[in-house]
């Protein structure tokens, strides 16, 4: 792939397909015997979305290796019984529901860095956020897997809109000065290792919280948040827009 | 769209270790990330028998462009320590003089810097460095080696074989050598004569390359390209995590290709004959 940046002027990779042999990568990585989490929240009438990303994600997330899916859910009576390769493993974990949508993605923020604290870090060793309304086509495998981790959002590329859609008011704590920043970051994909992510859940949940006691509410909720972390600490890896799912926001 | 700006050259392995070449990498972004960080950075040279006559240049020329800026501990291996000039540091850099035995021929001195180097980690430089570069020291730096080679595991292109085929790589061949690579494998061809890492990692792989090395002393054979084959043979199924071009281990005597735009590290000329006795 000569066509598309590969690499971020700090070195970090940027996933492509076409720059990299999953293979070379795997047998890397069975060796270190880890153990992935996937975090999702299924909150309200997002629960319709359950059955599709969890087929998908059994069959194509990281296919082969153990992954601990953790499912926060407002109802979690309404989850049909899925069958699961050997491998993953479900957990359902019941939340209340909230109003407003932004209300639930600031919720997120907290949710997973106290779940964290609490259990995912004995239990995974790398830990990645999914939005539940995405569903894989195509083998997402160990490529993802490094210490922190953005996906580039393909709004980026979309030249009819704004190039970046970072908050730009200073007032909030997303804010990024004109002028700056590397990448746009989709919140809908993100992650690394436990350390990581709880560190990035922590700083971006202080963050919204702060901003509503000033009375502000960043442009894209918590995205915006990600994105100010991702500026100061950098990604050490990056999947590019193949990765970003988004059909339509 | 946001493209390369290194077309021409691979830049990122298949194993997603990126590949050093400049122009992929903002050294200002690097050093904000890596200053704060305090680290002391190793670098271990040999310069055994008339190879001391190399220390002087090679050491005024890490002044002025390796990594500047860092606290850099230079451990010069030797012999004959009274033939090492005394030269004069930035602050925050030192040298330390490490007394070795001196083996008989050219290629067991060459081949006993593994034992050495992972014998002084063990009982010095665990405790002094972050990170540890073993360099050749017939060789001159000419332009800026700073953080963008920093990794777990570094190794270098060697600069008669980035452009060849893989079939032409000087690997070992024999089955009977536990450097050996068949055809048909193999990713880069490395040079021995840069490579490092966290200095934990530069530890685990020196110990293993100085046991392949003497599995084949065992065995009445020595490796083509001495350690070099080993290191190669171990870079093959431990892949290194980041590749430096061969901007940072240059050979003077060669043409500058198009795709080299900086020499960083190159070799002194010199008359091999004469040097190795």
């Amino acid at each position: 792939r000569r066509d598309v940046l590969v690499l971020t002027p700090w070195l970090a990779p940027i996933v492509w397909e076409g720059t990299f042999n999953r293979d070379i990568l795997n047998a890397q990585y069975v060796q270190k015997n880890l153990v992935t989490g996937v975090v999702t929240f299924a909150v309200e009438k997002y629960v319709q979305f359950i059955k599709g990303f969890m087929t998908s994600a059994n069959k194509y997330f990281l296919a082969g290796h153990q992954v601990n899916f953790y499912l926060f859910t407002d109802n979690p009576e309404q989850i049909s019984h899925l069958q699961l390769a050997p491998e993953n493993h479900l957990f359902v974990i019941p939340v209340q529901n909230h109003t407003r949508w932004r209300e639930i993605s600031a919720r997120r923020m907290d949710i997973i860095s106290t779940y964290i604290q609490s259990r995912f870090q004995y239990e995974v060793d790398y830990l990645y956020s999914i939005d539940i309304d995405v569903q894989l086509f195509e083998h997402v495998g160990v490529e993802i897997i490094d210490r922190l981790v953005g996906t580039i959002s393909s709004w980026q590329y979309d030249t009819r809109r704004e190039s970046k859609s970072y908050e730009t008011r200073a007032e909030s704590r997303a804010a990024v000065p004109q002028g700056e920043g590397d990448f746009y970051y989709t919140a809908s994909f993100y992650g690394g290792s436990v350390a990581e992510v709880y560190k990035l859940t922590r700083a971006c949940f202080k963050g919204i919280m702060e901003d509503r006691r000033n009375g502000i509410e960043a442009r894209w909720h918590d995205e915006s948040h990600l994105n100010k972390y991702l500026l100061s600490h950098k990604p050490t890896r990056l999947l590019s827009p193949e990765y970003c799912w988004d059909a339509d926001r | 769209v946001i493209s390369s700006r290194r077309q021409d050259v691979l830049t990122v392995t298949p194993w997603l270790a990126p590949i050093i070449w400049e122009g992929t990498f903002n050294s200002e972004i690097l050093d904000s990330a890596y200053r704060p960080l305090n680290l002391t950075i190793g670098v271990t040279v040999f310069a055994v028998g008339k190879y001391t006559r190399f220390v002087g240049r090679f050491l005024e020329s890490a002044e002025k462009h390796f990594m500047k800026g860092y606290r850099v501990n230079y451990y010069i291996f030797t012999d004959k320590p009274e033939a090492i000039p005394h030269v004069q540091l930035q602050p925050g850099r030192r040298s330390v003089v490490v007394p070795i035995k001196k083996y008989t021929n050219w290629q067991e001195i060459s081949m006993r810097r593994m034992e050495a180097i992972n014998k002084h980690i063990a009982e010095t430089s665990h405790h002094e460095v972050d990170y540890l570069f073993c360099l050749d020291s017939d060789m001159v730096f000419h332009n800026a080696w700073g953080p963008e080679t920093l990794g777990d595991i570094v190794a270098a292109i060697h600069p008669g074989y980035f452009n060849v085929p893989r079939s032409q790589f000087p690997y070992e061949r024999r089955s009977s050598s536990a450097a050996y690579i068949p055809d048909g494998e193999g990713d880069f061809y490395y040079g021995g004569a840069v490579f490092g890492g966290l200095v934990k990692k530069v530890y685990e792989f020196t110990k293993t390359c100085h046991m392949t090395i003497l599995a084949d002393k065992a065995n009445g054979i020595m490796a083509a390209w001495q350690e070099e084959s080993h290191l190669n043979r171990h870079f093959l199924s431990n892949k290194p995590t980041k590749v430096l071009s061969p901007e940072y281990l240059w050979d003077d005597r060669k043409p500058k290709p198009p795709v080299i735009h900086l020499v960083r590290f190159s070799t002194v000329d010199k008359n091999y004959k004469e040097i190795r006795d």
